[in-house]
């Protein structure tokens, strides 16, 4: 951390950063500047904080891995409560962070000031990304009372840090940029009159009347929602892959710069490496170069570019080479990465040590797939088989979205990791269905499905959604047969 | 298969089946659409003023009719995967004019010269900018001169020369 560094970006070629008025947060006592609407981890980041937390045995540090609160890389004391997950957690004027010690202490519930709060409604669909919106969005304008919560300070789910244009049809967003995508949906879900919760976390599915939830928001109010109906559309977290000092700072999940780079508008690093070529890496490939770091190459394991090939073409006319069929294979540095070492590999996908090559990188960043984020669907009981077409172990579901568990839904990366477009229709999907499944049978209701059932064939019909659609027919027998 | 999943670069066989035959880049500027892998997408089709792209299906790729395509480039910024350019090659001199999209900071500004790039991104020669256009969307088009002979390898612009 230096007194005067500020890594934030105040010229970007697409995005524009909206900061709000400057604010003092303090680092073991030392002044940081910040500003009103970043997180604290972004704000630390800016500053060149690289070091979060330590690991409790062995002391190794951390940075931020995912940036998206779902791993515990970022865990500090945020005015005497521990474990806050900074990159969550927004910046407030004078507020004071400090590294745990140990385990963490937990502070005495006399300075916890816990507020509880109880809601009842229709329809609870937790997470706010494109699914949870569109689902949000659908079932409220078909007359349904909805509620929407979501543990990030903004709703938008991944979409507010895809600056990049969307493919798809002219009718669902094509040609227009996923943070653009976001604002649309965020003014649906006004004037839908959705009641919407950020900073919420539901952390628990409990007995109660019907599907029954609590929630934490802020990290000091406690809401119990007990809802008719339930959508989870929680989204996914990031794969690691294991190599050798896989944890030093400045090793990152590829959508957690993303976050940092395009939501908070912070430079993540100078020098990059990209692992994996799918269209996460392809594409925060390019939004690396757009802020100015330099990429120096993109590996990928298998033989194929998984991304799309236009994705590819963009990079590689920049100058940024491929690598297929090769990996990263250790890290070293002291602290922070410096130098990141790849390997070709061979046939049987063992690194060939004579093609070893050590690349002076600040920034590593793994784009090596996702994982559902299905553990509340688990914990609520719903059944769950492992598909390793939809990214791993889901909630087993039908065409219609619904769960083995009555009136428990799912829609978008939690069902399946797909994309923000199909994640959109698998939203309006789940919300037309619980709408119409509270009585709300309108024709309008009937309609939305069938058109949003048809879109999402449509844009399934690529030979990259074949994966998807082999793993879906999987899901839906298994549903069959338990019901 | 050609290499271009390995690569990410259009291989000479991939190129050859999409560009117009060369008396028709010679009769003025017409529209190069590098895409031809099945993606679901068709804003381009619908951006087309005159009706030259055409989409079997959602993820059909784009087929240009070249007797159609004015090479105006309305298409070139809506394309979600930066894949279309025009290329004009009418003039009788030695130069060629290329329009590119294009998302970077400084903007270009017309007059300067900047490194002409092939699709790998290796400098092949200088790109003379003509005019920069912010489109809907904030990409920019650039409209470049490059030697004739460069008209279908450059894609890009990298360093500023002084």
């Amino acid at each position: 951390m230096h007194e005067s560094l500020d890594l934030r970006l105040w010229r970007h070629p697409i995005l524009d950063f909206e900061r709000g008025k400057p604010v003092g947060i303090y680092l073991n006592g030392e002044r940081i500047v910040a500003y009103e609407g970043e997180t604290i981890a972004a704000a630390l980041y800016a500053s060149g904080v690289k070091v979060y937390s330590r690991t409790v045995k062995y002391r190794r540090p951390r940075g931020f891995f995912c940036g998206i609160g779902k791993c515990s890389s970022c865990l500090m004391r945020v005015d005497g409560m521990p474990h806050v997950r900074t990159c969550i957690t927004p910046v407030k004027n004078d507020m004071k962070i400090e590294y745990e010690k140990d385990l963490g202490e937990t502070p005495a519930t006399s300075e916890m000031n816990v507020e509880e709060e109880e809601i009842e409604t229709d329809i609870l669909v937790v997470g706010g990304g494109p699914a949870g919106l569109s689902a949000a969005i659908t079932a409220a304008n078909l007359g349904a009372n909805v509620v929407i919560v979501d543990e990030n300070p903004e709703p938008g789910g991944q979409l507010t840090k895809q600056s990049h244009k969307f493919f798809g049809s002219k009718e669902n967003y094509a040609s227009i940029r996923g943070t653009e995508i976001a604002k649309i949906l965020l003014r649906d879900l006004q004037t839908a009159n959705v009641d919407w919760l950020v900073n919420a976390s539901a952390i628990g599915y409990y007995e109660g009347k019907k599907h029954h939830l609590a929630v934490v928001q802020n990290n000091q109010r406690l809401i119990e929602i007990d809802a008719e109906r339930l959508i989870v559309a929680t989204g996914a977290r990031e794969n690691m892959l294991a190599f050798p000092n896989n944890d030093l700072p400045g090793i990152y999940g590829a959508g957690g710069v993303q976050t940092v780079m395009n939501v908070y508008g912070v430079k993540p690093g100078n020098d990059a490496l990209i692992v994996g070529a799918g269209n996460v890496g392809l594409i925060v490939g390019y939004q690396l170069i757009q802020a100015g770091v330099n990429v120096r190459m993109v590996v990928e394991a298998t033989p194929k570019i998984g991304g799309y090939h236009v994705h590819a073409a963009k990079i590689r006319r920049l100058g940024v080479p491929i690598l297929t069929r090769h990996t990263i294979t250790a890290a070293e540095g002291d602290g922070h990465v410096e130098t990141a070492t790849v390997a070709r590999l061979d046939e049987s996908w063992q690194p060939v040590k004579s093609t070893e090559q050590g690349i002076h990188v600040d920034l590593v960043c793994l784009a090596v797939g996702l994982t559902p984020s299905s553990e509340l669907l688990f914990q609520a009981g719903c059944e769950q088989a492992y598909v390793p077409e939809l990214g791993g172990q889901v909630a087993i579901h039908n065409e219609d979205l619904e769960t083995t568990l009555d009136g428990v839904y799912v829609a978008g990366d939690v069902s399946a990791i797909e994309e923000a477009s199909t994640a959109m229709m698998e939203g309006r999907i789940a919300g037309a269905n619980v709408a119409m499944d509270l009585g709300k049978k309108t024709s309008v209701a009937e309609e939305t499905k069938v058109k949003s059932l048809k879109d999402l064939e449509a844009l399934r019909a690529s030979a990259f959604s074949e994966k998807v659609q082999k793993g879906k027919k999987k899901v839906w027998n298994l549903w069959r047969e338990k019901n | 298969m050609s290499s271009y999943g390995e690569t990410g670069v259009l291989a000479p066989e991939d190129l050859e089946k999409i560009l117009p035959r060369e008396e028709r880049s010679r009769r003025g500027p017409v529209a190069i659409l590098e895409c031809i892998e099945k993606i679901p997408c068709d804003p381009c089709a619908y951006a087309c003023r005159v009706g030259a792209i055409r989409k079997r299906s959602l993820v059909d790729p784009p087929e240009v009719d070249y007797d159609k395509c004015t090479g105006c480039g309305e298409c070139i910024a809506i394309c979600p995967g930066l894949a279309i350019f025009v290329v004009d090659l009418k003039s009788k001199g030695n130069e060629a004019l290329l329009m590119i999209p294009y998302e970077f900071l400084p903007k270009p500004k017309s007059g300067e010269i900047y490194e002409a790039l092939n699709r790998e991104g290796e400098p092949v020669g200088n790109a003379r900018i003509i005019a920069a256009r912010e489109m809907e969307g904030r990409t920019t088009v650039l409209t470049v001169a490059v030697k004739k002979d460069l008209a279908m390898v450059v894609r890009n612009i990298g360093r500023r020369m002084r």
